[in-house]
């Protein structure tokens, strides 16, 4: 779960991680208010996820209460690639004198916490990478042992921190490390790590991804979710904890996919573009998926008026085939989803039994991934 | 011959007296599995369905001689099974739980000892066909070869062996290593344990978005550290950046784990890369036949 900065920004100063003064604002009316109460030369910013928010126009400048107006009206509601800004968040500005970057991630590889490091801050840390590698210090900490200072100091020299903050820097590292296991944090990465004229560091930006799984032990930064401009299908499958994404961006999305397992999802999608369409969504109805399952998933893939055909493709583990059969005759009966437009292929555990229940009901079921991708194609183009 | 497990292997359940643990208790004993009982706190000197329950692996172990457990515990308690196994001296644990902690698993791996071979969490489990199944795969798509398989993928996984079987390719061991993020047994680890296994003539390898697994098999393989034959396949190659698929650990982020990397690191190596589960087996039955990259 991505947080949004000024979420981000909260934890960093529960967590005495230095941030600018700011307040968030929802509406023009708000941000008047704050600035009334603030008077001071501030920076107006858009609350989205993606980035490159500066270019789009969304962030700019203002002083007063009279001056806020102008920019708050034009950020709020603002589309940046796609995701409208219903917050901004206005802050104190600040005289930099220079930008580092700091973060901590999950690191595959080593199985461990890592710390990545530059003097080179505010920029693309993936263009610091390619263009100047030895400008970025890299660390796994082993999590047994935990986050000691040596760390932070060997760091700071390795990714060429001033002598002169070094020690602002492994206090802020210790305060980032221990807040990555307070929250079950994914990613903390303060990008940049503000060098002030007065000789402070402070985090300019905060870019916070809380693990999901994690989140049975935080139910406080659960109640944040709600905040984030997922697709409309997406907080509904939520709420039913079905693993529903919405797909978009080819155009010619025209397949609903429903599967059992991420891979085989996953490869359904892929099975879909090799046969010359494209999926409008992934839909992983899980191991042991009961009928009711089933009827939920249908219900809301097809709630998307660009399905034309949707594709059910399950291979039984622990999810048995007669099991699926009555959740999709249960879930098409009340529905308005016509046989004619559903390819299934039901494989696995059971599948002699599933393909039953199915023709008994009318629904031919396809033998291979790769025929059924074909006939939703099909079907989708007539 | 076979990697990590075989007929020999005796086997505990953890969380025997839950539904998906009792469940696949039966079904893997009915598989041929040597299960010796199984464990749940607080249910211990209980028999279900013919199965032993004991309060702790520790105990277990003493009684069973059990080296082998497999993880039906929900996520909250699951990192703290797979604790409990490592301690009781268990030397290989198969965590089947889905949506543990990421922070969980970073502590539990930092810990488990080098000897315990942890195989996922978020994964269903290994099997050596015809001798032993650790796992919720379905036992009648397997059949016993020298193929060998790992995967990120479960279902993904049962697609490709039913594929392998009804063309008539054997497998050696298929193990499915699991889509989470912090995994114990990477692709690396089983290659290398394939390359040493005398009946294993050939790898398939199931990758999917997101990581750099699949990029770490194929330097293995350009060290020569891995010699024998390999195919591989990529899930998610239709996937855009940024959304998460189902597994924690399927995600594009920025130009790092993309399928495309991933097919080109393989390709580099001279290892093929099926375009769709159909054309797996074929892919295999060509590289049988040329010799092996030596």
């Amino acid at each position: 779960m991505r947080l949004l900065e000024y979420q981000g920004k909260e934890l960093f100063a529960k967590a005495g991680i230095p941030v600018p003064r700011g307040r968030v604002a929802s509406s023009v009316e708000e941000a008047v208010q704050i600035m009334r109460e603030n008077p001071a030369p501030s920076v107006v910013k858009a609350q989205v996820l993606v980035g490159g928010r500066g270019k789009a126009g969304g962030i700019k400048f203002c002083t007063t209460a009279d001056d806020v107006r102008e920019p708050a009206r034009a950020i709020l509601g603002m589309t940046i690639k796609g995701e409208v800004a219903k917050r901004i968040l206005i802050e104190q500005r600040m005289d930099i004198e220079r930008e580092l970057y700091l973060s901590i991630t999950v690191d595959r590889a080593s199985k461990r916490p890592i710390i990545i490091a530059s003097a080179m801050g505010g920029m693309d840390i993936e263009e610091v990478a390619a263009t100047d590698p030895a400008a970025i210090a890299k660390y796994c900490i082993n999590p047994a042992g935990g986050y000691w200072p040596f760390i932070g100091r060997r760091v700071a020299r390795e990714a060429r921190i001033p002598a002169e903050i070094t020690n602002q820097f492994v206090s802020i590292l210790g305060k980032l490390y221990a807040l990555f296991f307070d929250v079950g944090a994914m990613l903390l990465e303060i990008n940049p790590l503000a060098i002030t004229k007065d000789g402070k560091l402070v985090a300019s930006d905060a870019k916070v991804d809380i693990d999901d799984n994690g989140l049975i032990r935080h139910p406080e930064l659960d109640a944040w979710r709600t905040d984030l401009p997922d697709h409309a299908l997406e907080q509904r499958a939520r709420q039913t904890n079905l693993n529903y994404a919405y797909l978009s961006g080819k155009g010619n999305e025209s397949i609903g996919v429903i599967g059992n397992g991420a891979g085989l999802v996953m490869g359904t999608m892929d099975a879909v573009r090799v046969a010359g369409g494209e999926a409008t969504d992934f839909c992983d109805i899980g191991g042991g998926a009961k009928a009711d399952v089933v009827r939920n998933a249908v219900d809301i893939v097809t709630s998307d008026p660009r399905v034309k055909a949707l594709f059910i493709n399950i291979f039984g583990g622990i999810t048995r085939g007669d099991e699926v059969a009555r959740g999709l005759i249960a879930a098409l009966d009340g529905g308005k989803w016509k046989k004619d437009r559903l390819v299934v292929r039901l494989t696995g555990t059971n599948e002699k039994e599933g393909r039953a229940v199915l023709a008994a009901a009318g629904i031919a079921a396809v033998e291979t991934m790769n025929d059924g991708a074909a006939r939703a194609v099909a079907i989708a183009k007539m | 011959m076979s990697i990590y497990l075989d007929r020999t292997s005796v086997v505990l359940v953890q969380g025997i007296t839950g539904r998906e643990g009792l469940h696949n208790a039966n079904r893997m004993r009915a598989y041929g599995t040597n299960i010796a009982g199984g464990v749940t706190p607080g249910k211990g000197g209980q028999t279900v369905e013919g199965f032993a329950v004991f309060d702790t692996v520790s105990e277990a172990v003493a009684q069973t001689g059990a080296t082998v457990s497999i993880i039906f515990v929900p996520p909250p308690f699951a990192a703290d099974a797979i604790l409990e196994a490592a301690d009781a001296g268990i030397k290989l644990i198969a965590c089947i739980t889905e949506g543990i902690p990421v922070h969980d698993m970073l502590k539990a791996v930092a810990v488990v000892p080098p000897d315990a071979r942890l195989i996922g969490p978020n994964c269903p489990g290994l099997v050596t066909p015809g001798q032993s199944l650790v796992g919720i795969m379905p036992g009648h798509v397997f059949s016993a070869g020298n193929v060998g398989l790992v995967s990120r993928s479960g279902t993904l996984t049962y697609e490709i062996v039913d594929q392998l079987t009804r063309a008539s390719i054997g497998q050696s061991t298929c193990v499915g290593i699991g889509g989470d993020p912090i995994i114990g047994t990477v692709f690396t680890d089983c290659l290398q344990a394939f390359e040493k296994d005398s009946e294993t003539h050939a790898v398939v390898i199931v990758g999917e978005i997101g990581g750099t697994d699949e990029e770490d098999a194929a330097a293995m393989i350009a060290r020569r550290e891995f010699t024998k034959p390999a195919v591989a396949f990529i899930g998610g190659r239709s996937a855009p950046e940024g959304k998460r698929m189902g597994h924690a650990g399927a995600i594009v982020s920025g130009s790092s784990g993309t399928a495309q990397a991933k097919v080109q690191a393989f390709e580099k190596v001279n290892v093929p890369v099926a375009d769709s589960p159909a054309h797996i087996p074929d892919l295999v039955r060509s590289i049988l036949r040329e010799p092996a990259r030596h």
